[in-house]
């Protein structure tokens, strides 16, 4: 049972890794993503990480993933397949840029080559075994109870900074992405005096419900 | 399924992930590869956390979540950025950095 799951899975895993690569529009992309994440998240509760696999589905595939496609829907990428894109088909491409696709594909083959040989010839019994023994229980190991006792133990000091991370990538994603000066004048009005905050004189008369006056 | 059936799924997915980092242009799905090979890379880390049965990889991979999810929040800011000052969005055009 467990084996029919994880082959279901992991294909699952690579179709959706595949799809973001090969798919034109970058929106299919982000939904091939979004199989791939929970492909992926089948394969952690398969290896025992629940709070992990919960993780994945909750922050990844929903939050981080709704971000993705507010940004694609904003800026729109027109699409480009990765055929042409080998080939330097396109008009206007970088000089050179096809040759070096190519040799970045060439290197991505090399390195899938190596980390199998890594694997393959790794001397770990443990690598081919299956895991440490598991006892299910309330705090067994991959629970929510198990994994905060150990980040508010053992490693609270990366738990802090973290948050910290998480802070700081927050306020930088505000700076950078906030309008800049010079395309509406907005501070041009000088300083405002306590009169600017009194409601005008014909605020709630019936000529303000009708639309007679303006602000 | 033993330990190494994992190894391999990690493997591909983090080949694949580099794979489309060097050769797509458009970065918003070069951020998509590059959540790919941090997927691949906490496969890796699950799989060997179960092998030794202790918790220590999966705490490794949450905090690899975290820094995936600034590192999204800022790419994503950056592009924004480029698309409000009208520049190509496409890696291979922004080749300067000019303050």
């Amino acid at each position: 049972m467990s084996a029919v799951l994880f082959f279901i899975a992991a294909a699952g895993a690579i179709t959706g890794a595949v799809g973001v690569v090969m798919l034109r529009n970058p929106f299919f992309s982000v939904l091939a993503l979004v199989g791939h994440l929970v492909s992926l998240a089948i394969l952690f509760l398969l290896l025992r990480a629940e709070f992990v696999a919960a993780v994945q589905v909750v922050v990844y595939a929903g939050a981080v993933m709704v971000l993705y496609v507010f940004v694609v829907a904003y800026v729109g990428g027109e699409g480009e397949g990765i055929g042409e894109r080998l080939r330097g088909a396109q008009i206007g491409a970088a000089p050179g840029g096809a040759a070096l696709r190519l040799g970045g594909a060439v290197l991505a083959g090399a390195l899938l080559i190596e980390l199998l040989i890594a694997l393959l010839g790794t001397g770990l019994e443990a690598v081919d075994g299956y895991g440490a023994p598991y006892a299910p229980g309330p705090h067994a190991y991959g629970t929510p109870g198990y994994i905060g006792q150990l980040l508010l133990t053992r490693f609270l000091l990366a738990f802090e900074i973290a948050s910290f991370l998480l802070l700081i990538a927050a306020v930088g994603a505000v700076v950078l992405a906030r309008r800049r000066g010079g395309l509406e004048p907005e501070d041009d009005r000088g300083p405002i005096t306590p009169l600017d905050l009194l409601p005008p004189a014909s605020t709630g008369t019936m000529a303000e419900g009708v639309g007679r006056w303006r602000r | 399924m033993t330990i190494g059936w994992y190894l391999a799924v990690s493997a591909i997915v983090f080949t694949l992930g580099a794979l489309g980092v060097m050769t797509r242009r458009n970065p918003l799905v070069v951020l998509l590869c590059l959540e790919l090979m941090l997927n691949g890379a906490n496969l890796a880390l699950i799989a060997f956390a179960r092998m030794w049965g202790n918790g220590d990889g999966q705490i490794l991979a949450l905090i690899v979540m975290t820094v995936a999810a600034c590192e999204v929040t800022v790419g994503l800011g950056m592009i924004v950025a480029i698309y409000r000052r009208k520049l190509p969005i496409d890696v291979d055009e922004l080749r300067d950095l000019q303050g």
